[in-house]
């Protein structure tokens, strides 16, 4: 394995960085709509349930099934693999933000309105770092199976790790198949323990223990 | 003598219900004075605190505060002026019992060393020494602790008036007396206008310069102790008080029992 790292070094290096772009590039998207999106349903509890609903259904699509619907639409190669991994996050990043605004203790919001915060510094200041964990806790998620569900991708011509897997399995080199199991598992376990520490110290801040 | 709050005419019913939470309130508190607001669960006497610092906006009628309508200030500026104190506190677990405190000064802008200083000041004042409880998180405080912590932020801008709602209705006896005597004796201090809300005669009684009577959103009475006790307005009244002393009968009759019981031990 290590001879043929020193061999060919770019067939890992360059899908190990291309599998950290296309994960970094979904997980950026994913977090800006459903950003907005959870701050368009905040104010109505029943629509919440509703299109978190309906994206826990859209989750539960095996992911091969959903690129063969959305390559008619969008084409090979990156572009879908992306747009398919942002619609999966969704689900994950839209029900924890919603749910980590809830957790808040409604007696806190409403003591800091009878004290005469504004909206603004309620959002910035009490209820954004008390959501905090939770929506750490969904990115962490996120970014796990984003991570993992990429290599499919590489059916698509997406690159990334996956394309190490799927030309292994096609020539049945042994090599290359273990190289992409390694490095994405590694980088899924790195991300999880990266954010899970995040998702800690908010943890600990919110109890006032940090 | 100023009037820190009138209500005229103040009406509000809640969306979908078929009657008036507070009906139809006409009233004037004080400056200076503690106004207790006594009653029934579910008879109005949140919804008529909340729309002095306008948590909630009444359908018709007027509220001023110290002259002006509330109506056409901004309720964020208002808030300011006025402290609110809640039963289940709702301190900020993510900051320290100083910062807490500190909030509404840093709002503000108050400067740093003025901040620090009111913060020890008003520590001392609700006898939680600053040097142990400053840099202490909420959790790490006891019930009692932690609503002395909720009246000093509350005070922390020297508002105008207190809104104080069952401030200690989830407290134990003995630690709820001594928050009174401390409530009272920062009342004589500071002589600022406090609007109390409590179901509990006992602590409506002994709190208020005058007790407001509420039941069915409607004032029965707004009169000072004594003349509710000589000369109750009407049976809702009488019978409320009836109902207190009754109790405290049961107490003196159940304190003999035991003396007799423990006597036949002996
Ligand atoms: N936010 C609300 N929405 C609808 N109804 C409410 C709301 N708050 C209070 N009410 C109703 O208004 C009445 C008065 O409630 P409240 O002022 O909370 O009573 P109290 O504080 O005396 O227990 C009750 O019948 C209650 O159910
Ligand atoms: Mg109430």
């Amino acid at each position: 394995m290590i001879k043929f790292l020193l061999r060919y070094p770019e067939k890992v290096v360059v899908p190990l960085l291309q599998h950290i772009e296309l994960t970094g590039l979904t997980l950026l998207i994913s977090i800006v709509i459903a950003s907005a999106l959870s701050l368009l349903l905040m104010r109505s509890r029943w629509l919440s349930q509703l299109v978190v609903g309906l994206f826990s259904a859209v989750y539960a699509i095996p992911s091969m099934a959903l690129f063969a619907l959305l390559i008619p639409l969008f084409g090979l190669g990156e572009k879908t693999a992306v747009i398919v991994l942002v619609i999966y996050n969704q689900f994950i990043l839209v029900r924890n933000i919603l749910g980590g605004f809830h957790s808040v203790d409604p007696a806190v919001i409403e003591s800091a309105y009878g004290m005469g915060m504004s909206g603004a510094q309620i959002f910035f200041k009490i209820r954004l770092p008390l959501a905090s964990p939770v929506i750490l806790a969904g990115i962490k998620i996120a970014a796990v199976s984003t991570i993992g569900i990429a290599t499919i991708g590489a059916t698509i011509n997406s690159g990334g790790l996956g394309t190490l897997l799927f030309e292994g399995l096609q020539t049945m080199n042994m090599v290359k198949i273990l190289w992409g199991t390694l490095l994405s598992s590694l980088l899924a376990i790195a991300a999880n323990l990266l954010l899970a520490a995040l998702e800690k110290k908010a943890r600990k801040a919110v109890n006032g223990e940090g | 003598m100023r009037t820190a709050v009138e209500f005229r005419s103040v009406r509000k019913r809640f969306p979908k219900a078929s009657y008036d939470a507070v009906s139809d309130v006409s009233l004037k508190i004080n400056e200076g004075e503690i106004v207790t607001i006594l009653g029934t669960s579910g008879c109005g006497k949140t919804t008529l605190l909340k729309m002095v610092n306008r948590l909630y906006e009444p359908d018709s009628g007027e509220i001023l505060f110290f002259g002006q309508p509330i109506r056409q200030m901004n309720p964020v500026e208002l808030r300011r002026k006025i402290g609110y104190v809640i039963q289940q506190v709702g301190l900020f677990p993510h900051m320290n019992i100083g910062e807490n405190i500190a909030t509404v000064p840093k709002i503000l802008g108050w400067p740093k060393q003025k901040i620090e200083k009111r913060v020890d000041e008003l520590l001392e004042l609700v006898q939680l020494p600053a040097a142990e409880f400053k840099k202490r998180y909420p959790h790490q405080l006891s019930g009692g602790q932690q609503q002395r912590v909720g009246l000093a932020r509350a005070l922390a801008a020297d508002p105008a008036i207190m809104l104080l709602d069952e401030p200690f209705g989830a407290i134990d006896a003995i630690t709820r007396r001594s928050l009174q005597d401390e409530l009272l004796s920062i009342h004589r201090k500071f002589r600022k206008t406090f609007l109390f809300v409590t179901h509990d005669i006992h602590e409506a009684f002994r709190l208020a310069d005058r007790v407001l009577i509420l039941d069915a959103g409607k004032v029965q009475q707004f009169a000072a102790p004594a003349e509710i006790c000589s000369k109750p307005a009407c049976g809702f009244v009488e019978k409320l008080v009836d109902s207190a002393r009754e109790e405290q009968l049961e107490w003196k009759a159940g304190g003999a029992e035991n003396d007799q019981v423990s006597a036949s031990l002996s």
